[in-house]
């Protein structure tokens, strides 16, 4: 696990690992959570286009499955709050579906 | 894997009658019954599963777009089915908004990556604003099915 901090932006890698991947159900927790936050949110896979993390149509298009790693970065007054939230949610072994 | 690939052509329905959530769910499943699908009372099942998962979080996930989906022993493959709605339907979306068009996605169990392919595959249809005002308009199965196989040539 990585974070770095340039001024509000924060960043961190983290790895799938739940067997189903990410999908529908962890990706509406993520963006329900990061509605909640005044920073900006997004997530991609390593070298890809950073997606909107408070789009869920968007975050359908990760494709995620398992041992995927994702780069979320978050930026604003509350990134660090942010930051710990979401990847709570990214890190979850399973969601019930 | 193209939406061409496991939507069933003649389950289509541009024409939803039901106008709750539970009953979207029943008419979608029994349009893929009709087509041949699910043995038994296996649609019964599925109908319960996919209610069960929409008890978990809807799967309305705005714009007037819903994905419920389960994934059942009843099918080897990936199959799936559009429907749409003339008036919208209250679907306690994530943005509030009725529903108005309608995919269902049954998965085998087992096959998590077909299902994730499946979501990524639709959601690049539906992010595409001028793909989703023609669907809400096709009046017709051909011509749902007509924009499917168009979409796929585009992207």
């Amino acid at each position: 696990m990585r974070v770095a901090m340039p001024g509000n932006t924060l960043r961190r890698s983290i790895t799938i690992v739940n067997p189903q991947g990410l999908h529908m159900r962890p990706i509406t927790a993520f963006v329900e959570v990061a509605a909640k936050f005044k920073s900006r949110v997004s997530l991609c896979k390593q070298n890809e286009t950073p997606i909107d993390g408070k789009s869920p149509l968007g975050l359908l298009g990760l494709a995620a499955e398992e041992g995927a790693v994702l780069e979320l970065e978050v930026d604003g007054p509350d990134a660090e709050q942010a930051l710990c939230a979401l990847s709570e949610i990214l890190e979850k072994p399973s969601f019930d579906d | 894997m193209r939406m061409c690939d496991f939507v069933v052509r003649e389950s289509i329905s541009t024409e939803l009658g039901a106008n709750t959530k539970e009953g979207v769910i029943r008419e979608m499943i029994e349009n893929l019954r009709q087509a041949g699908y699910f043995k038994g009372n296996d649609s019964e099942d599925v109908v319960k599963e996919v209610l069960r998962r929409e008890t978990l979080g809807s799967t309305g996930i705005g714009r007037g777009v819903a994905i419920p989906h389960t994934k059942h022993a009843g099918v080897d493959r990936l199959v799936g089915t559009v429907a749409l709605s003339r008036k919208g339907v209250a679907f306690d979306s994530v943005d509030g908004e009725p529903v108005f068009i309608f995919i269902l996605l049954i998965s085998p169990k087992e096959r998590p990556g077909d299902h994730l392919r499946a979501l990524e595959n639709v959601s690049r249809h539906l992010r595409d604003d001028s793909f989703v005002r023609s669907l809400r308009q096709a009046v017709t199965r051909d011509s749902v099915w007509g924009l499917l196989d168009d979409q796929e040539h585009r992207s």
